[in-house]
């Protein structure tokens, strides 16, 4: 950038930070570049974590995959905090929106009593199933490698913080009190629940940062935003009346087709790093995708009735040939 | 089920309560020792989780409004700042030595705590603790970001900027911060939240930021104001966390006492050393500055600092053990700090000079009992030294500190004539020490402090070899350019012409 002051020059001395122009050549660097790429400390780190002396304080180790370089993993959303926030932030005005107006126009009650009991059925011990991806996405950000990989998971954290709290606000709001303990109740105790619950306290204890971020993203997220905000949401409920339930849980069908874009560029760059990488990530999906379809099948049932099963196959498809365009075959 | 009537409102807190904390459940597949596996090792003891008191009640829709309007604000002001060569406002160009060593060592700390943060947001079992973590872990980031993105203007003008990813990792100054926050993310979860959240954000943060910011206002460096102004709310929240997190550990169990009250040793210790750096800044670096060190640690050390540990001994919390020796230091740190930047002006990626005879005055006004009778009299002799085109440079390497990895300049608590030297033996090795404080630490965790990566002694290995000019590649630092004096610095040139074409017909 050249600015001219009286007529007179005043020239910059450089474009932008060195390990930028290494990186990306002498030319301005973007805000996202800025805020990601090697902010991270790399060397000379001082200590051992007295938690775990076998790691290193940022440590490449911990998960199986292997990059010669973490900052290939790029966000192909350039989140950073400002852009990230600003996002959420409109979302989240379009959501205040539709819920005034859901409670405005009286819609809860024109939902048939007995699809609002099964819509609320599903979504509501959700709220838990949304905390369990806090929880892990948090600790792939805590334990993941380089600000590039890790950034978006503290992002994709606290969304699904806000994904839980929508969802509790839509059991007050269609439901009540009542709904969200009956909704607690079904999770830690209906046997419809049990087996994704197993799986959500299995990634608990995962500690792998990839692996976690396979389990959670790919292999969950990737069949339940489809079969819970599509195939019951827009479809099975729409068809039965319920179309407000879909204006109530709009911020979750878009958030999950945007976070997807980042999810499979990170499982393609990945996964065409290295041959081991790929049959580590074919593994992890093909094992995690199997229970996950498991647990979602009872869920499938309480939102579809009998459709459950031919949905949950189509659905498997629909992964898998999401996945094969980023070099996955199941 | 039944249409009912609508319930009655729900309060603020018992909301909260179902928007956060109901969302966690009592695992059962698993056990909580294996899901938390980091909480005992400590030693402190949480009996019931619950009794946390949520510090700020913020749902992800609020935050995401409320921050999504400062960023907006944020980044109105730092474009216009660039497009208006903001830069050329700044009262002179030496202020520009008190950013570089801001994005050079305390921009990273951010970075470490955005990290850390997220460690401690998954690893504590409440979720009210995980939650405040989870978003202090988001604003570090933040943090981290606007002080990059608001620096990034003065690196395409001036020196020193260019390689603060480069230096972090391997200038001598810069691991003083680098060893602070590594120090913490190394520690447990309990007094990770005790160094960052209690000591640096509550009982240091003010002695960091207030004057920092201020000294930018005063200095006409509205991008710097901007990131610390709009950072101000935040550090609020995380303000209170700390507070939060302390007093839930010492009303837990009564044998988190005497833990919390070792750390709270430790880690205003290892602070205090890191804000030496300020002392510099706000006594040397600011071309107008805004209140002494003295007076800063007046106002926010003693009368802030003093009403916390009275609040605090209410637990049976006594204010930090080196708290009087800081008290002793005050008059001496700046002066001391400046004088070891200056001899080793040809290791800094930023500039320092001589301070003029004003200067000078201002500081023995300000220091009456100490500059005149120590500090005046180095500082003439190594004006003379300049005038007869003998320049003092000191090429020899400092001893640095094992613990807080500061050159050993200070003197004796109490007789600033003779220099500070502490040593121990551990294994058949000798470690040497600024401070009592310093040492105590160490051995507390010799295994520790031991592993500390020393910048000094690297300069004697692979890739260096001892070779000064190799360590400046190494480093990434530019010699003749990052350097050195700020007299006769392209810093200085440009400054000056690129000023003097902005306010004057020349």
């Amino acid at each position: 950038m050249q600015i001219d002051l009286r007529t007179v020059t005043i020239e910059p001395q450089r474009v932008a930070f060195d390990h930028l122009i290494r990186r990306f050549g002498n030319k301005p660097a973007s805000r996202y570049q800025e805020g990601t790429y090697d902010i991270q400390a790399a060397e000379n780190l001082h200590y051992r974590p007295t938690w775990a002396p076998d790691q290193e304080l940022y440590d490449k180790g911990i998960t199986r995959i292997v990059m010669r370089d973490w900052y290939d993993l790029k966000d192909p959303r350039q989140f950073f905090y400002n852009t990230y926030t600003l996002t959420r932030a409109r979302q989240q005005d379009a959501v205040e929106a539709n819920y005034k107006f859901i409670e405005g126009k009286g819609l809860a009650g024109m939902i048939a009593p007995d699809l609002r009991e099964k819509a609320l059925s599903v979504l509501v011990p959700l709220r838990h199933v949304a905390w369990g991806a806090n929880q892990n996405h948090t600790f792939v950000c805590g334990y993941g490698y380089g600000a590039a990989f890790t950034q978006p998971s503290i992002y994709q954290a606290l969304d699904n913080l806000g994904i839980a709290q929508y969802l509790s606000r839509i059991g007050l709001m269609l439901g009540g009190l009542d709904t969200l303990t009956q909704g607690k109740e079904a999770w830690i105790g209906d046997p419809a629940w049990q087996d994704l619950r197993r799986y959500v306290e299995d990634c608990l204890v995962t500690r792998d940062p990839f692996e976690l971020f396979i389990a959670q993203n790919v292999a969950l997220d990737g069949l339940l935003y489809p079969l819970v905000y599509g195939d019951m949401v827009d479809g099975a409920w729409a068809s039965e009346g319920g179309s407000t339930i879909a204006l109530a849980t709009q911020f979750m069908s878009d958030w999950f087709d945007e976070t997807r874009k980042w999810v499979d560029a990170v499982v393609k760059t990945a996964a065409a790093e290295s041959a081991a990488n790929k049959d580590v990530l074919t593994g992890w999906i093909a094992s995690w995708g199997e229970r996950a379809a498991r647990a979602l099948l009872p869920v499938a049932r309480l939102g579809l009735g009998d459709q459950a099963e031919a949905v949950m196959d189509e659905r498997r498809a629909d992964l898998a040939a999401r996945l094969a365009k980023t070099g996955i075959k199941l | 089920m039944d249409m009912k009537a609508p319930e009655k409102k729900l309060g603020i807190k018992e909301k909260y309560r179902l928007l956060t904390r109901d969302l966690a459940w009592q695992p059962t597949y698993r056990s909580e020792k294996e899901i938390y596996p980091y909480l005992d090792y400590e030693g402190i003891k949480i009996h019931d989780w619950d009794k946390w008191e949520d510090p700020f009640r913020l749902t992800m829709d609020a935050y995401w409004k409320y921050q999504g309007e400062k960023e907006r604000k944020f980044y109105a002001i730092i474009d216009a700042h660039a497009q208006n060569n903001g830069h050329l406002n700044i009262t002179d160009g030496r202020y520009l030595s008190a950013l570089k060593i801001f994005l050079q060592a305390i921009s990273p700390g951010e970075y470490a705590a955005h990290k850390g943060f997220a460690r401690v947001g998954r690893e504590f079992a409440g979720a009210g603790t995980q939650v405040a973590c989870q978003m202090q872990a988001l604003d570090e980031m933040r943090h981290a970001q606007t002080q990059i993105h608001a620096l990034s203007n003065y690196n395409k003008y001036y020196s020193g900027f260019h390689a603060f990813a480069e230096t972090r990792d391997r200038i001598w100054y810069t691991s003083v911060a680098r060893s602070f926050f590594d120090d913490s993310m190394a520690s447990g979860p309990f007094e990770f939240l005790i160094a960052i959240g209690f000591s640096f954000e509550y009982v240091l943060t003010n002695l960091l930021f207030v004057p920092f910011m201020s000294g930018a206002a005063y200095n006409g460096d509205m991008a710097t104001v901007t990131f610390g102004f709009s950072a101000q709310s935040d550090e609020a929240r995380h303000m209170t966390l700390g507070l939060e997190c302390i007093k839930f550990m010492l009303e837990q169990d009564p044998d988190n006492l005497p833990i919390v009250q070792k750390w709270i040793d430790k880690w205003f210790w290892r602070g205090f050393r890191v804000l030496g750096l300020v002392s510099t800044m706000m006594d040397y670096m600011l071309p107008k500055r805004v209140m002494s060190w003295r007076e800063a640690w007046e106002i926010y050390g003693v009368e802030n600092g003093g009403a916390l540990f009275k609040d605090l001994a209410f637990y049976g919390i006594r204010p930090p053990k080196g708290w009087e020796d800081a008290g002793k230091a005050i008059d001496h740190m700046s002066h001391q700090f400046m004088l070891g930047f200056y001899q080793w002006r040809f290791g800094t990626a930023f500039h320092s000079w001589i301070p003029s005879d004003q200067d000078m005055d201002w500081l023995s006004q300000k220091y009456p009992t100490t500059f005149d009778k120590y500090y005046r009299p180095r500082w003439d002799y190594i004006k003379r030294a300049e005038a007869e085109g003998k320049p003092f440079k000191n090429f020899g390497l400092a001893k640095l500190c094992q613990c807080c990895q500061l050159p050993c300049v200070f003197t004796e608590p109490d007789d600033a004539s003779v220099l500070c030297h502490r040593q121990t033996t551990h294994k058949g090795e000798i470690y040497h020490f600024c401070s009592d404080g310093c040492q105590e630490i160490f051995e507390d965790e010799p295994e520790k402090y031991v592993q500390a990566w020393l910048p000094m002694p690297q300069l004697f290995q692979d890739p260096v070899n001892g070779d000064l000019a190799a360590w400046m590649d190494w480093a990434h630092l530019t010699d003749g350019l990052d350097n050195g004096e700020y007299q006769g610095s392209s810093d200085q040139r440009n400054f000056d012409r690129w000023r003097g074409l902005a306010t004057s017909n020349t």
